[in-house]
């Protein structure tokens, strides 16, 4: 399974359309098949990051606030996505391959001032 | 970190602040000097779809979503100059729903001056927004009256084309108010806070009219004393109407075409280039396709002027109109006599029902006035109309404007003076035809009956083949 996450640092973006990195992991069984790949898109926006999940045949989307047109699509596609979704990518993602993500979920990490970025 | 421990119990021994947050009808968000969510009121709560308590400790930007450049960081901008930032963006909720939203950041500061966190105000323009779109499309109808399907659909028209920055081109009859919708349109653009320059391209000569235009400058020709503007510049940022444009010149077609497509051109005289934001809207009582035909219109002009057109309905096409319009300007002038007259009687309702109104409403107006100056009871009477209205409408050709092809067919009055293959040549066969069938194919007598001598007959017989 391919997970794709918006990202913004270390962190799952606030904004879907206003991301310019994403991170794209393919899992099988819980584990990472290999290291994910980090991805800095030259044009920013929703439709851009729509294909772009369409292109690398992603199965699971992880994003913060997403605009509804582009849930649809994605859901439209047969993508699934977990959205609204405030955390450290890197743990996201661990969540997401054990399947226990779930849309609105606030990660401790930024809920502890130490790590704002 | 101590800061923010130290304002949130500060916040706490605030007696009864969330009632007071929760009073404000904006979302209100206190954040703290890390840039952490504090407190959130009710009004924000509902607006993001997160409850405070949820995100509190939470890094604000994860929680409001903005599209605020990161990069330009308001908030700490904020914290860092003392000075409030008012800005306008949007956000994205819980809900996946985009709100356009008017942000406000403002400092907030412990006893002694030093800051302590930010206070944000988030106001929902979509209200506000949709409020102005309302105002706008009743500000078009006050002032256009009308409510026959034809001007119901020019109506629909114009709140679209009110939207757009691109240029209108408005045909129509003489007399169909092109001048108002032109006035409509620009009053309900974004740009209606600026000038609206109206131009009679009929009424000036060429030299004078590019000279009106575009400006000149001093000493550009004799006379020239002080250097003009110009109604281009004038309407800089606004919007220029151009009225009649079907007379403008060819010379001065090439330069209001480089005007539209480079948005600069040189003022008369001039040898420096100036550049104008201006919204063009043309009108014309001419058919410009068919002048554009007879190489009296540039056809390039024609179709950059023609990118959004909206054709006004003649009276004869405003079913039901007629009656709704008599009955206003009757009442204003009326009014402004300081007459009683109410209303038109039967007889007087049926003349003016069957006329054909070749001036549209502005004749249907001075009509009106008219009988609000004539009339001396309180009911327009069929002595107080104007006496043209009982006399036949003499054939004439009115250079109209073709309507579009949803429209009804041409109108009555309109009476072409030339028949199809009417040319001399086919009239005189026809006349020596009709003479030779009266006389029974005697030559002479039919030579009599056209006026004509005998070899005058035989030559024309001879060219039209008839012999």
């Amino acid at each position: 399974m391919k997970i794709m996450i918006s990202t913004r640092g270390d962190f799952v973006s606030p904004r879907f359309d206003l991301s310019s990195e994403v991170v794209i992991a393919t899992c099988y069984d819980h584990q990472l098949m290999e290291e994910p790949r980090s991805l800095i898109l030259s044009d920013i926006s929703a439709e851009v990051l729509c294909d772009l999940a369409l292109k690398e045949d992603v199965a699971l989307v992880v994003c913060g606030g997403i605009e509804d047109e582009h849930y649809k699509f994605l859901i439209w596609k047969k993508i699934k996505v977990i959205d609204a979704v405030i955390g450290p990518y890197a743990d996201v993602l661990q969540l997401a391959m054990n399947n226990e993500l779930q849309s609105g979920t606030i990660f401790a990490g930024v809920a502890s001032r130490e790590v704002a970025p | 970190m101590c800061e923010t421990m130290q304002i949130e119990s500060t916040l706490q021994n605030v007696p009864g602040l969330d009632e007071i947050l929760n009073g404000i009808p904006h979302g209100i968000a206190i954040l703290g000097p890390d840039l952490c969510i504090l407190t959130m009121n009710r009004f924000l709560e509902a607006m993001t779809g997160y409850d405070a308590d949820e995100v509190r400790g939470v890094y604000g930007e994860y929680v409001l979503r903005t599209n605020l450049d990161a990069k330009k960081q308001p908030c700490k901008k904020v914290l860092k100059t003392g000075e409030p930032v008012s800005v306008d963006g949007n956000i994205i909720n819980r809900h996946r729903k985009k709100l356009p939203i008017h942000f406000t950041f403002t400092r907030l500061h412990d006893e002694l001056g030093q800051p302590v966190g930010i206070l944000i105000v988030l106001e929902d323009t979509s209200v506000a927004m949709v409020e102005e779109l309302g105002f706008h499309e009743q500000s078009i109808r006050t002032e256009i009256l009308g409510h026959s399907p034809p001007m119901e659909a020019v109506f629909e028209l114009m709140s679209v084309l009110a939207r757009t920055d691109a240029s209108v081109l408005i045909t129509g009859e003489t007399g169909t108010g092109k001048d108002l919708i032109a006035e409509a349109l620009h009053k309900s653009s974004p740009r209606a806070r600026q000038p609206f320059i109206k131009v009679n391209c009929g009424a000036l000569p060429e030299a004078l009219l590019e000279s009106e235009l575009f400006g000149h400058v001093k000493g550009a020709f004799t006379g020239a004393l002080t250097e003009t503007v110009g109604m281009f510049r004038l309407a800089n940022k606004g919007t220029i109407f151009l009225t009649e444009i079907g007379d403008l010149s060819l010379p001065l077609q090439v330069k209001l075409l480089t005007v539209l497509d480079d948005r600069e051109f040189f003022p008369v005289g001039g040898s420096k280039k100036v550049q104008v934001d201006v919204r063009i809207i043309a009108a014309t009582h001419r058919t410009l396709r068919e002048e554009v035909r007879k190489g009296l219109f540039r056809e390039d002009l024609f179709y950059r002027l023609n990118v959004l057109h909206l054709h006004t309905p003649s009276l004869r096409e405003r079913d039901g109109d007629i009656r709704l319009l008599l009955g206003h300007f009757l009442r204003q002038f009326s009014e402004k006599l300081g007459r009683k007259v109410t209303d038109f009687s039967a007889e007087a309702t049926e003349v003016l029902h069957n006329y054909s109104y070749p001036g549209n409403v502005r004749e249907l107006r001075n009509i009106a006035e008219y009988s609000a100056n004539i009339c001396q009871g309180t009911m327009v009477e069929l002595k107080d109309l104007p006496q043209y209205l009982f006399r036949p409408l003499e054939p004439t050709v009115v250079d109209t404007v073709s309507p579009p092809p949803s429209s009804p067919p041409p109108v009555e009055h309109v009476v072409p003076l030339r028949r199809e293959n009417s040319d001399w040549t086919n009239i005189e066969k026809e006349m020596i035809l009709n003479a030779m069938r009266e006389s029974g194919g005697n030559r002479t007598k039919a030579a009599r009956l056209l006026g004509w001598g005998r070899t005058t007959l035989w030559r024309k017989l001879k060219k039209h083949q008839l012999t």
